[in-house]
Formats: C-alpha cells, sequence, structure tokens
C-alpha cells in the first residue's frame, strides 16, 4: 500500500463513519425515549458495568408486559467514562432523540448539567450522585437526587451508632473519609449532630486514590479508640478500609460504611463475606434476590432461553439500576395518567416523578414520597449486615434526624 | 486563475506580511468563514452544534498547550491544572463581584498566566522527563489547593455555579447561542496564534525548541522566553476554562484533573506538534472520534442486537476502536494529522502531473 493509498483509505473511514452518524433516525408511534448515561469504562466502571443492565432489564421486563400504559420504551445509554464532556453530548443526543427523561451519572456530570435540564426541560436523576442540596426541588426544579443523599446518609448512619450503642453522649465516634467534595459533604452534618447528641466526633481523611490508610486506620484504633466508625469511601478504598481495620483487630461490627462502600465487590476484594463479618452498610435499594420483581427478571431470561446475567450476583449495584428505571417507569407512568393516555413532555414527567408516593416494589424501593419540594424524597435507607457469608437486613427502611438535615437544606438554600 | 501560485509579486511590506499571501488560501477562509458564521447555525441540528461547541472550546486549550509543548519545545502536565485556575477565577469574579464575561474572561487567563510562570520556573532548569514531572507536581499542587481553600472554591462542594455570558442584555443560553459565543473566541484563539508563530515572539520560542544553546548563542534570552511561552500557554488555558465554565454553567474542580491534562496532549500529539491546524485537527479528532465510532457502532450493532446487549460492548469496544485509530494514524503519519493533510495537499497541487 503506498502512503497515499493509505492516506486515502483513512479518509475513506472517517468519512463513512460521519455520513453514518447524520443518517441515523428511528420513529415509531406509542414509543418513549429514556435517557440513560453510564460509566462503563471509566474509574468508576465497576459500578457502571453492573447498575445499567439491572436500568436495562427492567425496562425490558416493562416492554414485555406491553410497556407502561401501551407505551414502549427506547433506552438510549452513552457511556461518558466519568468525564464532563461527553456528559454533555450526551444530554444533547438523548434530547434530539426526543428523550422524556434522562438518569445522570457522575457528580460533576450532575453538577455542570443542572442548568442545561432546567433550560431544555428534561428531568435528570442522580441516585447517589451530585449534592445534598439538589434535594431542595425549588432550586433545582429539574434535579432528582431520588435517593438518599449524602446529608440523610450520615443522618442514618448515625442514628444506627445510637441504636447500637444506647446513647451518645461522651462516646466516640471516628469519620473516615475519601478527600473530596462528596466524602467531605456529610461533615456539617456529623458536627451538628455531635453538638446535639454529645458524642466526640473525629475526622480521618485519605488522600486519593485511596488505596492507602494504614497511618490513618492505626491512628483510629490505637489512639482515638473509638466506639464507632463510619466510613465514606469510593471506588477500591472500601475494600481496603475493611482489610486495614480487620488486620488492627477492630471489630467491623463496630463499622458502618456509607452507599459507595456498601457493595458485595467492596466486601469480596476485602478477602471475602467471611473476612467482613460484621460489617454494616448503609443502603438505598433493596439487597438480594429475594423481591418478585427480581424473580421476573430472571424468569424472562429463561424465557429467552438464556442464563440470568452474572451482573445479577452483585445485587447492591444492580439493585439500585432496577430502583432508577423503576422510579422513571412510575413517574412515567404517573404522567401518561395525568394527560389521560396522552404521550407525556418533559415537563409532564417533572410532575408525575413529583407525584410518586407508595411506590415500593415490594420493599426494593423505600416508601418514598417526591414532593415539588422534596426530591430526594424523604432520605430514606436501610442497614444491611454481613452475616454467615452474605448480607442481612439488620434495619428497615427509616429516616435518620430528618429534621437535622431539612434545617441544613434551608439553611443552604437561603446562601 | 485565482489559485495561481507562480508569478505573485509582492510589491509592498504590508503584502509580504499577510497572513495569506494566495488568493485561494484567502478564498478558502472566506468560504469557511460563510460555512461557519452563516450556513452551520443555520442549517445544523442544535445536537451537532453542542460537538462544535465542544469542540470549539477544546481548540483553545489544544492551541495554548501546542504553543509551549510544540512550538517551545518544553512540556507539560499541567494544563488541566491552569484550566481550573482560569475557571476558578473567573467563577468567583462573576459570582462574588458581579462581572460580566468580557472582564472574567481576560482575568481568568491572566490569573493563569500568572500561576503558569510560577509552575514553569523550573523549565528554567530542566527539561524533558524532569521537566514533566515538576509540571505534574504543579497539577497536583493546584488540584489540591482548589479541593481544600473554600475561599477560592466556594465551599465544601469545590464548585461554583454562574449565570449563562450574556452581552447587552442578549444571554447565550441555548447551544445556537453559545455556537457563536464559542466560535468568536475560538477564532480568536486561531488568529492569534498563527500570528503569534509568525512574530518575533514564535522565531525565538522555535529557536529554543530546536537547539537552546543556539538560541542563547544568537542574542535570545531563553529564560525569559521559556517563561513567556509558559505564560502565553497558560492564558490559552485559563481562556479555555472559562469557556467551560461558562459553557457548564459551573466550575468544578473534578472537571479538571490530571486525565484531562493527558487528553489535551493527546490532542496535540495526534494533530500534529507545532502547528495550529493541527491542534485544531487534534481538538475534533480528539472530542469527535468516540462520539463517531459509537454512533457508528450503534447503527450497526442495531440490526444483530437489543439495546441493552449492545450497551454492554459498544464502550468498551469504542475505546478499543479509538486507540486502534490513534495507532493507526501515527503509524501512517508519525508527524500528525497536520503533515496528513499537507501531504494531500502537496499531491493534489501536482496532481495528475505528479512526475
Amino acid at each position: 500500500m503506498t502512503r497515499f493509498a493509505s492516506t486515502w483509505l483513512g479518509i475513506a473511514v472517517t468519512t463513512v463513519t460521519l455520513a453514518f452518524g447524520a443518517t441515523q433516525s428511528r420513529a415509531e408511534d406509542k414509543e418513549l425515549v429514556f435517557g440513560l448515561q453510564c460509566d462503563r469504562t471509566g474509574p468508576t466502571a465497576t459500578v457502571g458495568t453492573v447498575l445499567c443492565p439491572g436500568y436495562h432489564d427492567y425496562i425490558a421486563l416493562v416492554n414485555s408486559k406491553g410497556g407502561v400504559d401501551g407505551y414502549k420504551i427506547r433506552v438510549l445509554e452513552v457511556d461518558n467514562e466519568y468525564k464532563v464532556p461527553p456528559a454533555m453530548e450526551a444530554h444533547e443526543r438523548f434530547k434530539k432523540e426526543g428523550a422524556i427523561l434522562e438518569g445522570l451519572y457522575g457528580t460533576p456530570q450532575t453538577a455542570a448539567l443542572n442548568k442545561k435540564l432546567e433550560e431544555d426541560k428534561i428531568i435528570g436523576t442522580s441516585p447517589g450522585f451530585g449534592t445534598a442540596s439538589a434535594a431542595d426541588g425549588k432550586r433545582y426544579p429539574y434535579t432528582f437526587p431520588i435517593a438518599a443523599s449524602y446529608w440523610s446518609q450520615a443522618g442514618a448512619a448515625v442514628a444506627f451508632v445510637k441504636d447500637k450503642l444506647a446513647d451518645l453522649n461522651g462516646k466516640k465516634i471516628a469519620y473516615l473519609y475519601y478527600d473530596n467534595p462528596a466524602g467531605r459533604e456529610p461533615l456539617p452534618i456529623l458536627e451538628d449532630l455531635a453538638k446535639s447528641e454529645g458524642f466526640e466526633l473525629r475526622t480521618f481523611v485519605v488522600p486519593a486514590p485511596g488505596l492507602e490508610m494504614g497511618a490513618q486506620v492505626l491512628d483510629i484504633t490505637s489512639r482515638f479508640r473509638p466506639d464507632f466508625i463510619i466510613t465514606h469511601l469510593f471506588g477500591r478504598s472500601p475494600s481496603v478500609s475493611i482489610k486495614e481495620l480487620k488486620g488492627k483487630g477492630y471489630p467491623l461490627s463496630k463499622v458502618v460504611a456509607l452507599v459507595w462502600g456498601s457493595a458485595e465487590a467492596d466486601i469480596l476484594a476485602a478477602g471475602g463475606m467471611g473476612v467482613a463479618e460484621g460489617y454494616n452498610t448503609i443502603q438505598f435499594a433493596g439487597v438480594g434476590k429475594d423481591f418478585s420483581v427480581i424473580k421476573d427478571i430472571e424468569a424472562l431470561y429463561k424465557a429467552q432461553g438464556k442464563p440470568a446475567p452474572k451482573e445479577m450476583d452483585s445485587t447492591v449495584y444492580y439493585n439500585r439500576g432496577v430502583l432508577t428505571a423503576a422510579l422513571h417507569v412510575e413517574a412515567v407512568h404517573n404522567a401518561i395518567k395525568a394527560k389521560g393516555g396522552a404521550a407525556p413532555t418533559g415537563e409532564d414527567v417533572k410532575n408525575g416523578m413529583e407525584s410518586v408516593t407508595g411506590f415500593t416494589l415490594g420493599g426494593l424501593v423505600p416508601p418514598i414520597k417526591l414532593t415539588p419540594a422534596d426530591h430526594e424524597g424523604g432520605g430514606w435507607v436501610e442497614v444491611w449486615t454481613v452475616k454467615a457469608g452474605k448480607l442481612v437486613k439488620t434495619k428497615d427502611w427509616f429516616q435518620g434526624y430528618r429534621p437535622v438535615v431539612e434545617k441544613r437544606l434551608a439553611d443552604d438554600s437561603k446562601s | 486563475m485565482f489559485h495561481r501560485e507562480s508569478g505573485v509579486f509582492k510589491t509592498t511590506y504590508a503584502a509580504d506580511m499577510a497572513l495569506y499571501p494566495l488568493p485561494i488560501a484567502r478564498w478558502s477562509v472566506a468560504a469557511l468563514a460563510v460555512i461557519f458564521v452563516v450556513l452551520v447555525p443555520l442549517l445544523v441540528h442544535e445536537y451537532y452544534l453542542s460537538i462544535l461547541n465542544l469542540i470549539f472550546i477544546a481548540i483553545v486549550g489544544a492551541l495554548g498547550l501546542n504553543i509551549l509543548v510544540g512550538y517551545t519545545g518544553q512540556i507539560s502536565i499541567g494544563h488541566a491544572a491552569f484550566m481550573s485556575v482560569g475557571a476558578y477565577t473567573a467563577a468567583n469574579l462573576a459570582v462574588r463581584l458581579g462581572l460580566p464575561f468580557w472582564i472574567t474572561l481576560p482575568a481568568g487567563g491572566l490569573m493563569a498566566a500568572l500561576i503558569g510562570v510560577v509552575v514553569g520556573t523550573p523549565s528554567l532548569r530542566i527539561k524533558g522527563l524532569y521537566l514533566a514531572i515538576a509540571t505534574l507536581a504543579g497539577q497536583l499542587i493546584i488540584e489540591w489547593t482548589i479541593n481544600h481553600v473554600p475561599a477560592i472554591s466556594g465551599g465544601a462542594q469545590a464548585s461554583i455555579e454562574i449565570d449563562r455570558p450574556s452581552l447587552f442584555g442578549v444571554s447565550f443560553t441555548t447551544h445556537r447561542q453559545l455556537y457563536f459565543f464559542l466560535l468568536f473566541f475560538a477564532v480568536l484563539a486561531i488568529v492569534a496564534t498563527l500570528n503569534l508563530v509568525r512574530s518575533r515572539l514564535g522565531r525565538a520560542f522555535i529557536a529554543v525548541r530546536d537547539q537552546d544553546i543556539a538560541a542563547e548563542i544568537i542574542g535570545i534570552n531563553i529564560h525569559h522566553y521559556k517563561l513567556l511561552a509558559f505564560a502565553i500557554s497558560s492564558f490559552y488555558a485559563g481562556v479555555c476554562g472559562v469557556l467551560y465554565t461558562y459553557y457548564f454553567g459551573i466550575a468544578n474542580y473534578e472537571q479538571f484533573q490530571l486525565v484531562v491534562s493527558i487528553d489535551y496532549l493527546a490532542m496535540i500529539i495526534i494533530g500534529g506538534l507545532g502547528s495550529v491546524l493541527g491542534s485544531i485537527f487534534g481538538a475534533i479528532f480528539v472530542t469527535l472520534l468516540p462520539i463517531a465510532i459509537r454512533i457508528f457502532m450503534e447503527d450497526v450493532g442495531a440490526l444483530f442486537l437489543s439495546e441493552a446487549e449492545m450497551a454492554n460492548i459498544v464502550s468498551g469496544l469504542r475505546l478499543g476502536v479509538f486507540g486502534a485509530l490513534i495507532i493507526f494514524f501515527l503509524i501512517v503519519e508519525p508527524e500528525g494529522l497536520n503533515r496528513l493533510w499537507r501531504n494531500i495537499r502537496t499531491y493534489f497541487r501536482v496532481w495528475p502531473f505528479s512526475y
């Protein structure tokens, strides 16, 4: 191949690629488009590769039953690699294809899209991402966290510790957190509670990438000697924290992890369920396969003659994907009902989402109540504990120190 | 014939110094201007405009890095940090003092230039990989500072929301409006760089790059020019960061992490070091190709697979194809897309009489 022939080949490839990009369009009536952003190849790929299949499977289940009120759902997924510019591109793509809502992925991505979502009147959901203040529906009308924010999780963690220790007055609690905005976010709530409940709070920071925390853990276990530890870590670092605490002989039954340190994968990476006996985790979606909706998905795969995907075994993240999809479908169902069967617009879906209440999907979804003011739905969580090789529910859906969180939210919206 | 190359005689200094001495070049620039100022915003769907907007911002950043790496021969992997300096400077000025974009934008650039000179100071003593590590340290220090100083970052979230830019009461909100806003700055950056690199300054940069001892002997103060290169490059980066901030409506430090510096280095290496057009090609390539590959694969994949099955495959495969294409283009032409383009031009200039 001569130099010029290869040059031309390069140009041809590029042109064909672009030409395909311009000619794609599919239209069907009675179809609704959902956008879904995901991270399957970036730094949080361990979450995305499990969460997003959960989303798709639930939508497939809904479609197999005839769709939502007769409308089939088409999901467009874009992998944003946890980068911000591709997230903007993904949003525009969804808009072009007529998406009526979208699932966001990632904290900086959610922050960057807040404004655009409001301008384009398309709602975005960010369960487990974004800032606690996004729960304020007046301030961010088109952003829906739909799951407990870090503030609510921190409140719940302290409430759980109080359950365990009976009284917090004079007790010592260590907060081990990742050094990023999300890691620092629970601090105001913890400080408020330390004052009102009278416990001593000391914070221990783990710098990125969070794989080395021997010094912090030693400091906690041999100098501070707390009665309980709350951890808030991401990525690989939760498993490191389990290993380190176990190695220093600290009982894991006195550790509670917020939602991104609470998956099966984190525990398995630390050496397996046997090692982490007693480890407590905060969850915003139900864990395990003991839900009728999960059984229905398994049955759907069976009916197609396929084995259930291995992602289903990682139930913490998988179920979060199902929760997101289920709330999307419920919001659209509400919107269609309100319009008497007509296809809903983005604004209708917003109203639909704001009227979601009493939708629990057999316990997989908390008893949330979304309102125009509260896009978090009350900040419900469950606590699941590692017992005899698996995660077992130890505390049913509850809200921890809701008034404290609400006060912070009110203060924040004023500033 | 308007594309005649021979027999073009320059009779004035002005003609000699023209950016485009050949009529054909002037005509094609005029045609490009008509296309991008009139036709594209009128005819193209907003989705494609949003991609163009991302490309425009990337062009500003890539040009800045190319001045430093391609023209002056220094290396920096702290480019994203300079962007964040610009972004937070502009965001703080816009929110706390309520200043409009035509003040915050140059201010962000100048602040980044200032920090750039500080981070670039080691370049006076070290070069090559050593300098790369020194600038990496700059990146990490700036990231850490923004993350931990609430006075800069605006609180624990380390993000500051700002309003859309507006001029004479007209706010640039939609992608179509932002297109003009960003096009203006991209063009400004391109024209400024084109002129910069053929000025006394640009020639000094090139002399420093090619052989710094020789440059010193012919009377170029290399310390002065190295720091100047860092300042100018960081100014572009700062402006790029400000543009990102206005485009997204938020300054967020997680947008400007190390991986972004690497992305920009990839842009100029793929596009071609030491060329303005190369920076543009690189910015287009790195921004557009992942999108194009995905759309292509989705269209082909939709023939055999369901949406969910495809999602499992596409994102991983896309990275593979993207990497393979980078290798392919660099093997075909190690000097980047700019050289490829020049080869094509040279080929057609004499076509069909190539011998």
